[in-house]
């Protein structure tokens, strides 16, 4: 499977990736070797097979209702990049 | 040209948890900024959910409410985008197996009670808050919201217009707080609504494009948007154009809706089952429990009303409009000692228009039930005629301590002394003989003068009923 | 005890040196930490020591010792891989975006360590984020295998590995998320078991690929991994896929002979592809285990080829998404300049992240998105559950599996970097323990090309550690490669 630059573009970009032109190229040559591997999937007919998404096949384990934290705020936030009044700044979120 | 406004809704109401949905934080509203945000609502490097059994049972409570089958066996998913709000990079979300599927919710229209299907109810996190003002240039993100419990409530496209809209949205505000699964506070956002517009013309059985109006908390707001949408969208198509399906914004400042910008990339959620968290499964034990446990719910209530307490469904409905009013006038009836239909008209009648008047909830009235329950057995008794009454209620709103104080110190009590009327009768009929004379030739309506009289030398105490039934017999006899 | 049979003894006869105050934990730490000063200049193993905090909590282990409060491991300088988080102290990944990052807390693993009163020595280097074979994609440089320093030490626990095998510390943490444990355990020559998933809490434990990961322990033998597992094992509420399960100890059968074990030789880890060298090594091992009075029956797991494009779509699918948290907003690295949100969020993440996790993050966000899902995505899930049930079948005629850890020795540095695929298939033998969630180790087995180590890998049926780490304990035994230093570090 060959995926477009411009393809790979659209994924970087919902991954939230900046990548050059020049990235970009490199990265598909690269996928598309990857993705040579991945299509030997395609061979086996798995229509009647039930998908695995745990290791485990145990049901969800619950937590009682009850508060266990208190305010670490300052601890949290001692490494965060930009932070004012206890709250992380961002560039301007338009809406 | 006639056209149909056609209408979802999707609900997020807040789960009354005390702690997070993933984590052990707190969800009470209006903390300091980030105080209840922690490790885990942060999403530090290396930390896990874990699903609080609150939330859960909060979401079966709902699907047993509404008639909807709680699956046994439900399935977190990852909502996958960027926002600064949403720390994780994905929401935590149900997507292919919701923990409620189907039922319905009835609600009142002018042509009668109309049944609206429910697609499903699913759990989810809330997001956190961006704060826009004040950070020159940037804007400020406060996780204490992230990781609240949400209920996704879906509806199918079964409500015609902004009226349906809000009566639905109104039904549903009322069966959450009843259900005391959410505390229906729009104002901090507890129970907001989005709402799926689409215009068709009248006839046609297909449904037109949609555009989903987000984030609309309070029923005015969605009344309005809906209006302004549906306005929009039949003015656009009228002028031969189409509708784009988009999420929009709507504007309560200039009455309008707006596409959303953060929106119109097109979104790409790449749904997957969150690795972190193993199916759900509930159990036919754990749904019998949440069964028996579940409070009377609104339409049971109102049926009770109407057969326990003698009252007209009117009555029985405005009373059940939410729980604290129904209890208020239980409370109310129980320190009357029964007369429930006319607590019903107190409650819905000088209680109401006095709670409107101060634009408080019933939770705040400065009447008691108790009190105002007193104050009608004062009434039943014949200690105080319904004008009176009303004067008493006044002061007890000024902040009166009880109905028998303010008849004592102002001495309203009324006489319903025989004897003492019998002796006032005679007296004014003794004086009146010319009136006497016209009554007994015929003239009904000199009965009121004596009546009036009467009252008057009574210094407007004497029991009307009684008084009237005395006068009655003396002109009589 | 002498300085050299310190730095070669087992976790057993450290602790009992210990115990009979032959040597003090300050001692013991302060001999490994200058061990780390005189050779992890040439090997990169570590990424972070902190000597005065090393020693401070060997002093307060060495007090706990004199109270008469020890427990096996008190006392002894054991190094966390730095994918786990230690409280107050780096926790970098080996990732530019979390270089300078300090976890306000501990990792679970990290907390049951330091409670039977480990000291924490310092933090290994690694693959960046745990992806990769060969811990050559980490920040801070590539490590070297301390067998042949031109040579890779495996990944993405490498740093662990290479530790361990240099007798810089005599016990590490891992975590193997498709090989990751295993891979650098076979090429420096130690040993290393990655449990049944959900036996190790994940806690604190920066994730992969969630539904793949598991920590585990490395060291120098099959009994120093049993005393460790007894450590590092247990429930942890915090981790919703941590299992409930009664305490195990995992040396409790160390000492069993193998007679009757039936050992399962799956024809397809023999095939084309494996290296002749390695095969010979894998060959005269499983020769021991007959002689230790095992059975050996082939058996087959049909679906191998499949395993590495099965975990291919399914650890980056979930690696793209643990990983989209690093946004620069509340912690680790933000781009110095950006003119809008999205601008910050893609050059921080462009900035902060190597190519490797760059290109799984990019495959996984593929694989998931709009139109591929089915194709790729839910066909892979599919595939896991192909490829566990092959176990399930094997597991049915046998008690264990063997066969190598991985079709090589250890490659040159540099030798896979262009080539990510050659890289991938150095873990043919190893992701489809992971997808079925099964247990599996390496031990060593001799040496191959350029006196480059061999791993044998031992797989077994879930919860079956005990079983593992009796087979693999019974031959070191009667075999000494497990204890061989390399000459250069010997000293």
């Amino acid at each position: 499977m060959q995926l477009s630059i411009e393809e790979v573009k659209r994924i970087a970009r919902l991954a939230r990736l900046a990548v050059t032109d020049a990235e970009a190229d490199a990265m598909r040559a690269q996928l598309a070797s990857i993705f040579g591997l991945i299509e030997k999937m395609q061979a086996v007919d798995t229509s009647s097979i039930e998908p695995m998404a745990h290791a485990q096949e145990v049901a969800q384990r619950l937590r009682a209702d009850q508060v266990t934290e208190s305010d670490r705020h300052e601890l949290l936030q001692r490494g965060a990049p930009a932070v004012e009044a206890g709250l992380y700044l961002v560039p301007k979120v338009i809406e | 040209m006639n056209w149909e406004i056609v209408v979802g809704i999707e609900t997020h109401a807040q789960l009354s948890t005390r702690a997070k949905i993933f984590s052990g934080a707190a969800t009470a509203f209006g903390a300091a900024p980030n105080a209840q945000a922690c490790e885990v609502d942060i999403a530090l490097p290396g930390v896990l959910p874990v699903l609080n059994k609150g939330a859960v049972e909060r979401a079966i409570r709902f699907g047993l409410a509404v008639g909807a089958r709680v699956a046994p066996r439900s399935v977190f998913a990852r909502k996958n985008y960027f926002y600064p709000d949403l720390p994780k990079g994905y929401q935590i979300s149900q997507y292919e197996l919701p923990v409620v599927v189907g039922g319905s919710i009835m609600i009142s229209t002018p042509d009668g009670n109309k049944s609206i299907r429910l697609v499903r109810a699913h759990l989810e996190e809330d997001a956190g808050k961006s704060l826009h003002e004040d950070f020159h240039g940037s804007s400020g993100i406060d996780l204490n919201r992230a990781g609240t419990p949400l209920l996704e409530i879906v509806t199918e496209p079964d409500l015609r217009g902004a009226g349906e809209a809000v009566a639905y949205a109104k039904t549903l505000h009322s069966l959450v707080r009843y259900l005391e699964i959410c505390d229906g506070n729009m104002q901090e956002g507890s129970f907001r609504c989005d709402a799926n517009v689409s215009v068709r013309r009248l006839g046609s059985d297909k449904l037109g494009t949609r555009c989903e109006i987000k984030n609309l908390n309070s029923f005015r707001f969605l009344e309005k948007a809906i209006e302004f949408e549906a306005r929009r969208q039949i003015e656009t198509i009228e002028d031969g154009g189409t509708i784009k399906q988009e999420t929009r914004l709507y504007d309560a400042e200039r009455d309008e809706t707006r596409a959303m910008r953060s929106k119109e990339d097109a979104q790409d959620y790449r749904y997957f089952p969150d690795p972190d968290l193993l199916p759900l499964e509930i159990s036919e034990a754990w749904i019998a429990a949440v069964r028996a446990a579940m409070p009377e719910l609104p339409a049971q209530k109102k049926e009770r009303f109407i057969s326990q307490y003698a009252l007209p469904e009117y009555d029985a409905a405005l009373l059940t409009s939410n729980r604290e009013t129904a209890a208020y006038f239980e409370e109310c009836t129980a320190a009357a000692g029964g007369a429930a239909k006319l607590c019903a008209n107190w409650v819905n009648g000088e209680l109401s228009a006095a709670l409107n008047r101060e634009d408080r909830e019933i939770g705040q009235s400065k009447v008691s039930s108790k009190q105002l329950g007193e104050l009608i057995r004062r009434i039943v008794d014949g200690s105080v005629s319904s004008k009176t009454a009303k004067d008493v209620f006044d002061e007890l709103w000024a902040g009166a301590s009880s109905a028998d104080a303010v008849i004592d110190a102002k001495g309203l009590k009324q006489i319903s002394d025989s004897t003492a009327l019998e002796r006032i009768v005679a007296d004014i009929v003794a004086a009146n003989p010319d009136q006497v004379a016209q009554y007994r030739a015929g003239k009904d309506k000199v009965l009121g003068f004596f009546v009036g009289q009467a009252m008057k030398a009574s210094g407007g105490k004497a029991n009307p009923a009684q008084l009237n039934e005395i006068v009655k017999r003396k002109l009589n006899s | 005890m002498s300085d050299s049979s310190l730095v070669r003894a087992s976790l057993a006869e450290l602790s009992a040196a210990l115990a009979a105050k032959r040597i003090s934990s300050v001692e013991l730490t302060q001999l490994f930490l200058g061990r780390i000063q005189r050779y992890d200049g040439q090997l990169n193993a570590f990424v972070s020591i902190d000597p005065e905090r090393s020693l401070a909590q060997a002093r307060e282990a060495d007090t706990r010792r004199a109270d008469g409060q020890a427990q096996p491991l008190t006392g002894i300088p054991i190094a966390h891989k730095d994918v786990f988080c230690t409280k107050d102290w780096l926790t970098t990944c080996g990732s530019n975006m979390l270089h300078n990052w300090v976890a306000p807390y501990d990792a679970h693993v990290v907390q049951r360590l330091h409670a039977t009163g480990a000291v924490l020595l310092g933090k290994t280097n690694m693959d960046e984020f745990a992806m990769g074979s060969s811990t050559e994609n980490s920040f801070f440089g590539a490590t070297k295998n301390p067998w042949d320093i031109n040579a890779v030490p495996g990944g993405s626990s490498g740093g662990s590995a290479a530790a361990i095998g240099a007798r810089l510390a005599p016990a590490a943490t891992g975590t193997d998320t498709g090989g990751s444990i295993r891979l650098p355990a076979s090429f420096c020559g130690c040993s290393g078991i990655k449990p049944t998933y959900g036996i190790v809490s994940r806690y604190g434990m920066v994730a992969y690929a969630s539904s793949l990961d598991q920590g585990g322990p490395m060291a120098g033998s099959a009994e120093d991994l049993a005393l460790l597992l007894n450590s590092m094992a247990g429930f942890d509420a915090r981790d919703s896929t941590s299992l409930e399960r009664p305490a195990e100890d995992y040396a409790r059968s160390l000492t069993q002979p193998l007679a009757g074990v039936r050992i399962g030789l799956p024809q397809e880890y023999f095939a084309a592809g494996l290296d002749a060298d390695v095969a010979k090594q894998v060959e005269a091992a499983i020769g021991e285990f007959r002689k230790l009075g095992a059975i050996t029956i082939d058996v087959k797991l049909p679906n191998t080829s499949l395993a590495i494009p099965v975990y291919y779509v399914l650890a980056p699918a979930e690696a793209s998404s643990n990983l989209s948290r690093y946004d620069g907003v509340r912690y680790g690295l933000r781009a110095s300049e950006y003119h809008d949100l999205n601008d910050m969020y893609e050059k921080t993440r462009a900035q902060g992240f190597g190519s490797e996790v760059k290109r799984r993050i990019l495959i996984g966000t593929y694989v998931l998105s709009h139109g591929y899902y089915d194709a790729y995505y839910l066909k892979a899930q599919k595939l896991r559950r192909v490829i566990a049930q092959d176990f399930a079948d094997a597991f049915e005629q046998c008690d264990l599996i063997m066969g190598p850890t991985s079709p090589s020795v250890a490659f040159d540095i540099g030798s896979k970097t262009s080539d990510p695929v050659q890289m991938y298939l150095s873990d043919i033998y190893n992701v489809s323990i992971n997808l079925a969630g099964l247990p599996g180790m390496s031990i060593p087995v001799g040496f191959g090309a350029r006196q480059r180590p061999v791993g044998l890998q031992i797989i077994g049926n879930y919860f079956s550690e005990a079983r593992m780490l009796n087979a693999a304990h019974q031959y070191q035994r009667v075999t000494d490669w497990h204890t061989r230093v390399p000459e250069w570090l010997s000293a």
